[in-house]
């Protein structure tokens, strides 16, 4: 087996005597769809804040591709392709979604410390994220202020601007997350094509959505990994039923 | 703002920092005190070096969202600075003005590895902090600072050993407007770079970035320190131009009067504090004309209509007006 794209060794986490993360040992391979599942509380974004750097672990380790990642700050991890997104739209309200992409392209390409030439000098960086922004199909509202944007494409700019950084390992925090039905095609066909260059690590609520894009499915009970399989194994599995699938036979 | 005409996005960005009429109308505008109001000319000198106070404070709060209570530090270090190499028989203007900026520069960037490191309430209190502390500092070396009556003896040289500062400011409104309409000239193209974008960046969502791979406590050094520099331009220029220093100019008062001429014109917009300086300092002169000692009563009044009625300050109010007013931030 290759080299996985990301991986985590002993993570620990604990608030004072909350444990949030015990134990997390996890591979995702290059170019994969994993999911990340488990009822709420079980520690699912905390370790997506673990591994992207925004909390500090207790101890453990994690490694990008053959590279300790551990001690690095979040955006040095951004800068070598270890990028997330937000469950709660994390974005920039008053910034149009072109300004908001070639932002993030020009942090990536470097010109972001320029102050003494003009943004649209850059025509390169301008059209890259243009570029991306047709390609998610939001070319044609990406002058209008982020706030002012329908729901489901505020979800579609979060993306956006996580590809603009050129991700090798992807981490989605619930994508779909609030997104009306009328509104969730456009996501799911982004999803779908997401590069294969890509691993992909999303956390999802709605099973159709895991059982349709995930390989491979881990499941997080209270901060630990119970198990690990394909969907067909995750879906047999008592242990998830009783944890997990069977809280909503209790509602 | 159709998205239609779309074809090339680098267009459309080029576009909405073009310059429009109403700013050369502004700038042919600040020429008229020399033909209409001639006797006015020192205030019309200090209102523009408040303007460039207030430019200075704009582009850290305006843009980057740094919550200053103390940037007078920076504008009153460079005032001394610019006062005792004067009175210390180094009198030329122009080279004092840059050494003093360079000074304040200085001071800016040691305190941006502080001032990086926080946000919104802590950051108050550490530019107050900072600002308190320096303003101590001055009084109690008044060996060197004259300490509250003031420095004196600064004489200043002939402005390119031809112009000599006279007493109705034509030389000091003159020189302070060409100085100011430069550092607009830089903090203009700084806002529409992509150093100005990742600003907006860090005021709009201090979180994301990190997540898109921004440096932005470099940023924030970095814009603090330009902002210092340029808030030392404007010291100097007072201290050049009135030919002595006082502790004022380090107060807590200074610091809270720029914030409320920013927010008073509106924050964010370039020309905010420049037309925040203009109303304030105009009102202030009359005001205190018709009732010295309470004065500030009528700032009060007009800072609490303008932020109940106008929430993004003056400009913001006037851009309401005319929908198709793209914001200049």
């Amino acid at each position: 087996m290759s080299t996985p794209a990301l991986s985590t060794r002993g993570l620990d986490k604990s608030f004072g005597s909350l444990v949030v993360a015990k134990d997390i040992a996890l591979d995702l391979p290059p170019g994969e769809r994993y999911a990340l599942i488990g009822p709420n509380g079980a520690g699912k974004t905390t370790l997506i804040n673990l591994m992207t750097g925004m909390l500090k672990p207790d101890s453990g380790r994690i490694l990008l591709g053959a590279d300790e990642i551990t001690a690095l700050g979040p955006e040095q991890r951004v800068k070598r392709g270890l990028v997330r997104t937000f469950q709660i739209n994390t974005l920039f309200p008053h910034l149009n979604a072109l300004e908001a992409v070639t932002l993030a392209v020009c942090e990536r390409r470097g010109y972001a410390g320029t102050w003494w030439r003009k943004l649209s000098a850059y025509a390169d960086a301008v059209d890259e994220a243009h570029a991306i922004l047709l390609s998610l199909g939001l070319a044609a509202s990406c002058t209008r202020p982020t706030r002012e944007l329908a729901y489901g494409q505020q979800r579609l700019l979060e993306i956006a601007l996580a590809l603009a950084t050129r991700p090798k390992v992807l981490l989605l925090d619930e994508p779909a997350a609030g997104v009306p039905q009328g509104e969730s095609a456009e996501l799911f066909v982004v999803l779908a094509n997401l590069s294969r260059d890509i691993a992909v690590l999303f956390i999802e609520h709605d099973m159709n959505v895991v059982f349709r894009f995930a390989s491979r499915i881990i499941v997080m009970v209270g901060g630990r990994i119970l198990t690990e399989g394909t969907p067909q194994e995750i879906a047999a599995d008592a242990r998830v039923r009783e944890v997990y699938l069977g809280r909503t036979r209790h509602g | 703002m159709s998205s239609s005409a779309f074809a090339e996005p680098q267009r459309y960005l080029a576009a909405r920092i073009r310059w429009r009429p109403v700013e050369i109308a502004f700038w042919l505008a600040t020429l008229l005190p020399f033909v209409l109001t001639p006797n006015y000319l020192v205030l019309a000198s200090q209102i523009a070096i408040t303007a460039l106070f207030a430019l200075s404070l704009d582009l850290i709060l305006g843009y980057a969202g740094i919550v200053s209570l103390g940037h007078a530090a920076y504008f009153g270090f460079a005032s001394y600075t610019a006062g005792l190499i004067a009175k210390w028989g180094w009198g030329e203007p122009l080279s004092g003005l840059v050494i003093a900026a360079t000074a304040a520069g200085l001071l800016g960037y040691l305190t941006s590895f502080i001032i990086a490191r926080f946000r919104h309430l802590a950051l108050i209190m550490i530019t107050l902090g900072l600002g308190l502390l320096l303003a101590e500092a001055a009084n109690s070396a008044s060996w060197l600072t004259g300490g509250a009556d003031g420095l004196q003896g600064v004489r200043m040289w002939k402005l390119f050993g031809l112009f000599e500062f006279d007493l109705y400011g034509t030389v000091a409104y003159t020189y302070s407007l060409v100085v100011l309409f430069a550092a607009f000239l830089v903090a203009r193209r700084l806002i529409n770079s992509p150093f100005g974008l990742a600003l907006r960046g860090i005021r709009e969502n201090a979180v994301r970035m990190p997540a898109i791979g921004a440096p932005s406590p470099a940023h924030i050094r970095k814009i603090y320190t330009i902002a210092a520099v340029m808030a030392g331009v404007a010291g100097a220029l007072l201290a050049q131009t009135t030919e002595t220093v006082s502790l004022e100019t380090l107060s807590f008062q200074r610091s809270a009067d720029v914030l409320v001429i920013l927010i008073l014109g509106g924050a964010g917009r370039l020309y905010g504090g420049l037309v925040g300086a203009i109303i304030y300092m105009v009102a202030r002169d009359q005001f205190s004309g018709i009732n010295p000692q309470y004065w500030y009563f009528w700032i009060g009044t007009l800072l609490v209509a303008v932020v109940i009625f106008l929430p993004n300050g003056i400009l913001g109010g006037l851009a309401r007006l005319k929908p198709f007013a793209r914001r200049s931030a």
